[in-house]
């Protein structure tokens, strides 16, 4: 959860480098990818029918503790921040990796976050999750965004509540094992094991990160906060999604753009290598240049939601607005410059391609999140 | 100045140390010996230089005191807030930007010794004699000829852009020494005296109106030889050093980067003032754009930021090389935005009477001038295609285009 904003969090500017210790943490995230995480794996992964790849994220969640970066110690967790996380994200959009870690360990998370922890309700599946015992997921169609007005479509009736109701393009639901479902009285923790509780796969445009359908049908679930704090826990999961976000697809670019580099350096045509035409050139030195500006603007989110800056809604809000595209733009490249192999099912530019143009979808298009800038920083369009 | 400036509140943190704490002691010290109010301009410039408090991570001696660079919001701050003049960064900008630096890693000790100061404080303005009518991008190509004389040098040939030139004392040249050798490899840096009788400056008209660069003309001009920079055949080499600052210099100013820079400054403060000023102008597309150009500004001040918090760890990255390129883009589609948002007043120019001014100011004048000036952000300083060449090659590793001009003699080369 971020922390309420303070007088002092917004007067220093923001960190947008990486401490040691988080370069160590991606050091030993990025070995786990290479060894685990090979895009051939990946592919093989996503074609399996399996949600996710479980042992990869049982190495990641619970053997190295990452599930629970945003928990505080006393809680269960690492009591890390949104800074680490961050990190955390990078590595999986560099191997585009098919875990639940967005949906699991950062939308859920944060969500239960903002539940009040001293209620066992909330403290138990919360510790659950962090020492990733559990996976969760957020029953919210994943195109929600920060600000969206509430439209809850499930129902709760009863005294030991039975919810009722349907909730689509949900992130990481197949396969988790509890669910927070927003109701129309609040926020309810569901056992996906439990009697009503159907989980319907959709064939999704990314292969890494499918979408279901969930549906409930009078499906036992326990309160975890009342509609008013409910409402602020789910939109205070979506802003540090959304600005977290930011940071997988960094990653995402920043693996399509290392690899047409690789690749256009050394495939040869007319006598040279590709990557020495003029045309090329120009259109690979102005995705690098993006690439950065995404980067900064990716770290300048996590550090906003990290130490709580008042400023931390435009923060994600810029991130939002310009790393989806960036990260469209490089897989887009990345195709195009690959000629006829990067349209092929075989090399792994297709995964990169479909994660970021789905996430760019994700918890808020670019022109959404620009139009909450409009409103943030007091630039309104012509009828407002 | 000797090197253990009296410091005399610097309390705990000592006279030497140049700590945040330090400089306030030492920028206390100065306005205490030098009032802003009653010293006239220049003798407080040069007070602040012999302080060392011009450009801190200068060495002692130079106006500086070999610290972070950092650390100058410091100075500046505390003399901004007593009153103090400043030296006026517009009118100076070749001085500052690209001959100090080069002076400094290249210059004699004499040399440092007798420019730094007056170019810190203003006194005398420097231009850059690079370009040529046959030499831009593919600078080392350049023909301007530089002939031994006795103890100097005889210089001629015909350069062009020159921006203050009809203002400078000083110029920083680039010459050739030796035809015989392969372009990069016959060139020699110098520092040219403008009131020789053999330069000749003659004002060149932008499309803005006025003329802010010239052409100059070198007939027999005497370069004594302690005034040339770096080693003969060495000056591609100093040369490089100048265009480094040049881009940084640039890409530093105004609209997206600067030190310790807030969000909507520069041209998109001046936009989005007019945007929330008249309501009335507003229109859908218009909306779409600013809010995009809003964010990609964003992006490049945070890009900028993040450049400096990596030289302050000691860690440069590569961006250095593309905030110029940003710079430029967003410069030129802001001002193209602000004519268009502008409506009729969108129509009207302010001046075009032929001018030759003093100062270089991007964000200047009126909406037309910096949508026309910003026409240049592009050009000045090396191209956007250059950049983005430099980009691809140096930063990213891809291979160099096939080149017939590397090795041959520079006489030889095709013309
Ligand atoms: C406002 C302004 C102020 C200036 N002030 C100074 C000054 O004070 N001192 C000074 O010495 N110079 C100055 N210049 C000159 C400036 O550095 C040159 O104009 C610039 O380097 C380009 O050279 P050029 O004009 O000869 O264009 P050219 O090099 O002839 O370029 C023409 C076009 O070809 C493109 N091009 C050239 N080579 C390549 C390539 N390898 N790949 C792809 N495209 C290429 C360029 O990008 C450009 O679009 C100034 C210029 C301007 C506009």
């Amino acid at each position: 959860m971020t922390p309420p904003p303070s007088a002092a969090s917004s007067a220093t500017a923001p960190d947008l480098l990486y401490s040691e210790a988080e370069e160590d943490l991606r050091a030993a995230v990025r070995s786990l990818l290479t060894h685990r995480g090979a895009p051939a794996t990946v592919l093989a992964e996503a074609e399996n029918g399996r949600p996710y790849d479980a042992e990869l994220w049982r190495s990641l969640a619970s053997g190295m503790g990452t599930a629970g970066l945003l928990v505080p110690d006393k809680l269960g967790g690492q009591g890390a921040t949104a800074r680490e996380a961050a990190v955390v994200l990078e590595e999986l959009g560099r191997s585009v990796a098919p875990v639940p870690y967005l949906t699991g360990a950062v939308l859920a998370v944060t969500a239960l976050l903002g539940c009040d922890t001293a209620e066992d309700a909330v403290a138990a599946p919360l510790a659950a999750l962090a020492e990733g015992r559990r996976v969760g997921a957020l029953a919210v169609p994943l195109t929600t965004w920060p600000g969206a007005r509430p439209t809850e479509t499930v129902r709760a009736a009863g005294r030991r509540p039975l919810l009722s109701g349907e909730v689509t393009a949900v992130a990481g639901a197949a396969g988790s094992d509890l669910l927070l479902v927003p109701a129309d009285t609040g926020l309810y923790a569901v056992d996906t094991e439990a009697e009503g509780v159907r989980i319907t796969p959709v064939t999704s445009l990314d292969l890494t990160r499918p979408v279901a359908r969930v549906t409930l049908a009078e499906a036992p679930g326990s309160l975890l906060a009342g509609p008013g704090r409910a409402r602020a826990a789910v939109d205070a999961a979506l802003l540090t999604g959304a600005g977290l976000l930011a940071s997988e697809q960094l990653g995402v670019a920043e693996w399509c753009l290392e690899e047409t580099v690789r690749y256009t350096g050394e495939r040869r045509q007319f006598g040279r290598p590709v990557g020495s035409f003029q045309a090329l050139k120009h259109r690979l030195a102005a995705l690098w240049l993006e690439v950065a500006s995404a980067r900064a603007v990716a770290r300048n989110a996590a550090d906003a939601l990290a130490t709580g800056s008042v400023d931390r809604a435009v923060a994600v809000a810029v991130a939002q607005s310009y790393c989806g595209e960036v990260a469209v733009r490089a897989a887009q490249e990345c195709v195009q410059l690959h000629g006829g192999i990067g349209m092929t099912w075989e090399h792994p530019a297709h995964l990169y391609l479909k994660r970021a143009k789905s996430a760019e979808l994700a918890l808020g298009t670019p022109g959404r999140h620009r139009a909450t800038l409009a409103r943030l920083v007091d630039l309104p369009g012509p009828q407002d | 100045m000797s090197p253990t400036h009296p410091g005399p509140e610097a309390g705990s943190a000592g006279p030497e140390a140049v700590d945040a704490a330090g400089l306030r002691a030492r920028t206390a010290a100065l306005l205490a010996a030098h009032d802003p109010a009653t010293t006239p301009r220049l003798d407080f410039l040069r007070a602040r230089f012999d302080a060392g408090l011009a450009w801190i991570h200068f060495p002692e001696g130079l106006g500086g005191l070999g610290a972070p660079r950092a650390l100058q919001t410091v100075v500046d701050e505390g003399l901004a807030a007593a009153g103090a003049p400043g030296n006026d960064p517009r009118r100076i900008g070749i001085g500052l930007g690209m001959a100090a630096p080069t002076l400094l890693q290249y210059g004699t000790d004499e040399q440092k010794r007798r420019f730094l100061r007056p170019l810190w404080t203003g006194e005398e303005v420097w231009c850059q004699l690079f370009s040529e009518p046959g030499a831009g991008s593919d600078l080392a190509a350049l023909a301007t000829r530089a002939v031994r004389d006795g103890d100097g040098w005889r210089v001629d040939g015909q350069k062009v852009w020159t921006s203050s030139a009809h203002l400078a004392r000083w110029a920083i040249l680039l010459a050739r020494t030796d035809p015989t050798v392969p372009k990069h490899a016959g060139l020699t840096y110098f520092v040219c005296d403008m009131t020789d009788p053999g330069v000749e400056v003659r004002p060149l008209r932008q499309i803005t109106g006025e003329a802010e660069f010239n052409e100059v003309f070198l007939t027999g001009v005497r370069v004594p030889d302690a005034h040339r920079l770096g080693a003969v055949g060495e000056g591609w080499r100093v040369a490089r050093t100048t265009l480094m600052n040049e881009r940084v210099a640039i890409g530093g100013s105004g609209a997206s980067g600067a030190p310790g820079e807030t969000r909507e400054t520069g041209m998109l403060g001046l936009v989005t003032d007019t945007w929330r000023a008249r309501p009335e102008l507003r229109t859908h597309d218009l909306h779409q754009r600013l809010l995009g150009l809003w964010v990609q500004a964003e992006a490049a001040r945070l890009t900028g930021e993040r450049l400096r918090q990596q030289l302050r760890r000691g860690r440069p990255g590569p961006e250095g090389s593309g905030l110029k390129l940003s710079f430029a883009r967003l410069n030129q589609e802001l001002s193209g935005l602000e004519v268009e948002l502008l409506a009729e007043d969108g129509l009207a120019y302010g001046d075009w009477t032929m001018t030759r001014p003093e100062v270089v100011d991007f964000t200047g004048r009126d909406a037309g001038y910096r949508y026309l000036r910003a026409k240049g952000n592009s050009i000045e300083g090396g191209t956007s295609e250059v950049l983005l060449n430099i980009v691809a090659e140096r930063v990213l590793g891809l291979p160099p285009e096939p080149r017939t001009d590397k090795d041959l003699p520079w006489k030889d080369l095709p013309r």
